[in-house]
């Protein structure tokens, strides 16, 4: 069970907070103008790494803000949080 | 009991208090102190069960939670009753009843150990080979498996028993009160550190505790009377938190601990009442300091199993501690230097020890000097090639090792015993350190796995990192814990340690015998009744993986999880296979690491207390009006209400039809309802939902379809403009909580530039909804200066009101058809608005409706119910709602989605109607619809999503997904079922009131 360190909040348990899969996948801005193929690289192909990934996560029982993480899925290792917006802290 | 086997100078048993306890029916004493295990040896009892496969007697064999044979019921009562525990860890308290398991008609006579005379019969695997065929006989087969494979009865009323849940957050968590985890608190505490030390016995102090003994002495004193001089300064810190008979189950990641503490399981039976029994702690440390000791090992020979073979370790603590003597004449079986503390302790207090027999050369150190001293008789280089005894163990065979150790040669000697100890070296209890995903490392020299590379905060002292040397326990565990926790405590260093350190180390995973290795039984895992032969068997037949070979012999797979015989499972694996163990590596621990109760694991979550119920603010006027309620998630609905013993089916056609024919009136408040303000909430409208929303006026109402990004129905309703920025939009009852997150998902992260603000009012806000011809009197009577001409009120718009200086917001929106309002109104009012509705609507026979009619009168206009004739494959096309996709606008979640390759595809599954042939005749909802009967197999068209009985069209009426159903509008299909195949034709999926004149009725 992770400690998460919310970035409005601060550390808080788990169970508050519900993932929303890979970050950094930005919506087309013009969908209507793109093909099948490139809509569906935006709609369906997610990465799941095993290492280090970038995720959005959302803090459902508590401020309900959403903001992004670094993990490692290898050992559960939080590297980073930062809001919805900003850059990842580390590459 | 047997007066004989106790001794009376026993400092931690009080032999003042004598307890009375029932096993197998039977009466017997013990005393206050004893576990169910030293007071059932106290008297003389050894056979406690049955193995699980052979049946055969087995006795308790050790002192703690790792006990693979002294599994017990607990208890008879039908609500209380305990399968599976351990009278190892079962402290005695008076009224307690414990019984065999996996015997009958009893542990002493049980009829399944026929199962032993044929077990050449029954190798590894046997079932999996013997009933894979035919299939289907399965069931029969398992009947009988089930039957004579026993494990216990689980109750079969209620837990009367309370349990509870706590949070504990510390600096420093010491699991395991033994001389490392207590110096590890103490230093922990003393430097000011918030410390919690947990220990699953009902003391400190662990082996240490009653290890009087001149080869181990701390500054000139026995290790024992030091340590309780340090456990006696333990309570000067008011920092250190000490939890006894807390049992660690399970270490996650960020140093998320679970711990059960046991409350009132050690309790007279009539203190425990009213008591909370167990609590579940779940703790967050910053720092973990594993101090949880090793297991002894088994050693594995031919027929080890015998009721009387008891771990070395184990006979010394039945001695030392509960001053029981296991034996009158015991023999002990070794090949390492602990099985001589036990010698000494045994004959220190007048226990005749008949010979030790060591694996090992001859070697000298301290201890083994000391009992030679004593005139303990030592048989080198030897082995037990055999034991004798059916219940209990009489006598064993004893010959000498070859050079390699893999033979036995020169003459066979008997030596006559009563109890057997064994010891084959010691295993660090690494199972926490594992849980929490640390990686092991394999020491060679003397066959260990130890804790390695971990990503936690956390460090492992003492023997389950690898000491087993009582100095260098001591000096490492000192070392390590200063380093961890970067202080510098110099109490220990300057201690005068004496401690017999090993010299020789031995090992032989299966000792060889003078029979051939087929005509023993050298068990391995004693509960799941696996023995090597199994195990090399399993590699005969090509198994490889260590996770496989024990999921093929069940080794290490029983309650016990193998905390005895892992370790000898994986040697002789490597050694048959000729690889480094090391390489082989380890099967998984899983938490949790003894058995949890469910009552443990739920806690205060049981009856009403399991699931959040959600209750309208009618809900009261419902229970008085006797209805039946439905669970719509966490919600409480009213479903139907009964008249003078009606059935669902009639009181359903009841309600129906007076909706229809003069009022009705449902309690609409579960609807989600989510306020939406801002100078953008236009626009943001218009982006979630497929039509479009800018030109909405104020005051007007609109149906809205919302999509998920792949162009699936996702949730619909009812939206309404307050004003020029303020909406309230209505989801379903269902969908609330998600409908409300995905659209702050959108607004926080794709749209943030959006002036949105969104708040869930759902629980604000009761919803009456009054339909049917005579709704507007009705309203007309509550809000006389309320104008409800179509003209000013028109279907589709809002208007404020006051009912009686209760402000409203009434809507003229439909989910019937019918000419209907909602009124919202602030939740405290609602139940005094319904009655008030009520009483206006009575003259017109106002009818009050649940869930169930309101499906049924939905249907009858074709309406959909998002979940129920959707199922997140429908886009809006294939629902025939073409209508409501805006063709102008540029984008909208979801949009770009409805012209993939696959959404245009026309043969896809489309909502139309069903018509039975037979009207009275109603489908299933489920069934299968399919084009023709003949030909086999039956391609699956598609299936029922909603059917009712219409009492307003006196027919039968269904709407169901049918693949390309738009274009086989008047086809007839049917619907297969178990008896009968029912002829039915596809339709439009309006069946009422095409035109909706009823809306302006």
């Amino acid at each position: 069970m992770f400690l998460i360190n919310c970035p409005y909040c601060g550390e808080r348990d788990q169970s508050e907070f519900s993932a929303g899969g890979e970050a950094h996948i930005i919506r087309p801005k013009q969908p209507t103008e793109l093909s099948d193929d490139q809509w569906a690289e935006y709609l369906f192909m997610r990465k799941n790494i095993k290492g280090v990934q970038f995720e959005r996560w959302n803090h459902a029982h508590g401020c309900r803000k959403w903001f992004n993480m670094v993990r490692d899925t290898s050992n559960d290792k939080i590297h980073a949080v930062y809001k919805m917006g900003e850059k990842p802290p580390i590459k | 009991m047997s007066k004989n086997l106790r001794i009376t100078n026993n400092k931690f048993i009080d032999q003042t208090t004598r307890i009375s306890f029932k096993f197998d029916g039977k009466t017997l004493y013990g005393f206050k102190g004893d576990t169910l295990a030293s007071a059932l040896l106290a008297n003389n009892i050894h056979l406690v069960g049955r193995s699980f496969k052979y049946h055969r007697p087995r006795g308790i064999m050790t002192c703690g939670s790792e006990e693979p044979n002294a599994i017990v019921q607990l208890g008879n009562d039908p609500s209380m009753t305990e399968p599976n525990t351990r009278a190892t860890e079962i402290e005695l308290y008076e009224g307690l009843e414990a019984s065999s398991q996996n015997c009958w008609p009893s542990v002493k006579f049980d009829i399944g150990a026929v199962n032993n005379f044929f077990s050449p019969l029954l190798p590894a695997a046997f079932y999996y080979k013997t009933f894979m065929w035919p299939a289907n006989f399965w069931k029969l087969y398992e009947y009988f498996i089930r039957k004579s494979a026993g494990l216990g009865k689980s109750p079969t009323e209620p837990d009367k028993d309370i349990y509870d849940h706590r949070y504990l957050h510390c600096d420093v968590l010491v699991v395991g009160g033994g001389i490392s985890g207590i110096m590890a608190a103490k230093t922990a505490a003393k430097n000011n550190f918030n410390t919690v030390l947990i220990d699953d016995k009902n003391i400190l102090g662990g082996n240490t505790l009653f290890q009087q003994n001149e080869c181990f002495k701390i500054n000139n004193s026995y290790s024992n009377e030091w340590l309780k001089k340090e456990i006696s300064t333990l309570n000067l810190f008011k920092n250190l938190n000490i939890k006894t008979r807390t049992s660690l189950a399970a270490y996650h990641s960020y140093n998320y601990l679970l711990a059960r503490e046991n409350l009132t399981d050690h309790l007279d039976f009539n203190e425990k009442k009213n008591k909370i029994r167990q609590r579940l702690w779940k703790i967050r440390a910053k720092k973990v300091i594993i101090a949880t000791g090793a297991i002894e090992r088994p050693l594995i020979f031919n027929n080890n199993d015998r009721p009387g073979i008891i771990l070395s370790s184990s006979i010394k603590k039945y001695i030392d501690y509960y001053g029981v003597k296991c034996g009158q004449k015991i023999s002990l079986f070794t090949n390492n230097d602990s099985a001589y503390e036990t010698a000494i302790s045994l004959s220190n207090s007048g226990v005749k020890v008949n010979s030790l027999i060591d694996i090992r050369d001859k070697t000298n150190s301290l201890i083994v000097t000391q009992a030679e001293k004593l005139g303990i008789k030592i048989h080198w280089k030897s082995t037990v090639v055999n034991t004798n005894g059916y219940k209990k163990i009489n006598s064993i065979e004893i010959m000498k090792l070859s050079d390699d150790g893999t033979a036995v040669v020169e003459s066979k000697t008997k030596e006559q015993c009563d109890c057997l100890g064994i010891s084959g070296g010691w295993t660090p209890r690494v199972h926490l350190f594992t849980q929490s995903g640390g990686k092991l490392k394999f020491r060679d020299e003397d066959n260990v796995f130890l804790p390695d590379k971990s990503d936690l905060d956390q460090i492992s002292i003492g023997s389950c990192n690898g000491d087993f040397e009582l100095d260098d326990v001591i000096k490492n565990s000192v070392n390590l814990t200063n380093k961890f926790l970067k202080v510098n405590n110099n109490d220990y260093e300057k201690l005068e340690i004496i401690s017999s350190k090993e010299i020789d180390k031995k090992n032989i995973w299966l000792l060889p015998s003078d029979k051939p290795l087929g005509k023993t039984k050298p068990f391995l895992d004693f509960q799941n009744d696996s023995t090597a032969n199994d195990v090399k068997l399993a590699l005969r037949e090509g198994f490889k993986s260590i996770e496989h070979v024990k999921r093929y012999t069940t080794t290490g797979m029983a309650t016990d999880q193998g905390k005895l015989s892992n370790m000898h499972a994986l040697g002789i694996i490597a050694e048959t296979a000729g690889v480094k163990m090391g390489e082989l590596g380890t099967t998984t621990f899983r938490p949790p690491y003894t058995p949890l109760t469910f009552g443990a694991i739920v806690g205060r979550n049981v009856g009403k207390f399991f699931d959040i119920t959600r209750k309208t603010p009618i809900h009261d006027w419902h229970v008085e009006n006797k209805a039946e309620f439905e669970n719509v998630g966490q919600w409480k609905r009213a479903w139907y209400y009964p008249k003078d013993n009606e059935n669902m089916y009639d009181a359903v056609q009841r309600e129906s039809k007076a909706a229809r024919d003069s009022a009705g009136i449902l309690d609409a408040s579960t609807l989600g309802k989510i306020d939406i303000q801002g100078s953008d909430a236009s626009e943001f409208l218009n982006r979630v939902y497929t039509n479009a929303w800018s030109k909405l006026e104020i005051g007007k109402c609109r149906y809205g379809l919302m999509l998920n990004e792949d162009g699936m129905v996702y949730d619909d309703g009812v939206t309404t403009r307050l004003s020029e920025n303020h909406y309230l939009m209505t989801t379903t009852t269902g969908g609330a909580a998600n409908v409300l997150s995905k659209l702050e998902d959108y607004l926080q992260t794709e749209w943030p530039e959006l002036d949105v603000y969104l708040t869930s009012v759902t629980d604000h806000y009761g919803t009456v909804s009054i339909c049917g011809p005579n709704s507007k009197k009705i309203l007309s009577k509550l809000i006389p200066d309320l104008d409800l001409s179509d003209k000013k009120f028109p279907h589709m718009s809002f208007k404020s009101a006051l009912i009686d200086n209760i402000k409203c917001r009434v809507m003229r929106i439909s989910f019937t058809g019918e000419h209907s309002y909602e009124i919202n109104i602030q939740s405290s009012y609602a139940k005094s608005v319904w009655e008030k509705c009520f009483e206006a609507g009575k003259e017109f026979n106002i009818t009050p409706y649940g869930t169930e009619t309101m499906h049924l009168l939905r249907a009858e206009k074709g309406f959909i119910i998002a979940g129920q004739d959707t199922d997140g494959t429908m886009t809006p096309v294939d629902l025939q709602m073409d209508w409501i996709i805006s063709k102008k606008k540029y984008d909208f979640i979801g949009k770009r989605s409805l012209y993939r390759s696959d959404t245009i595809r026309e043969d896809r599954k489309q909502l139309v109607g069903l018509l039975t042939e037979n009207p009275n005749e109603i489908l299933e909802e489920g069934a299968q619809i399919v084009a023709k009967t003949n030909k086999k197999p039956i391609e699956m068209l598609g299936h029922v999503t909603s059917s009712y009985f219409s009492p307003n069209l006196n027919k039968s009426i269904a709407l169901a997904v049918v693949k390309n159903g738009k274009k086989l509008k008047g086809q007839k299909m049917f619907v297969p079922m178990k008896n009968k195949t029912i002829n039915v034709t596809i339709t439009d999926t309006v069946f009422l009131d095409k035109e909706n004149k009823r809306l302006n009725a």
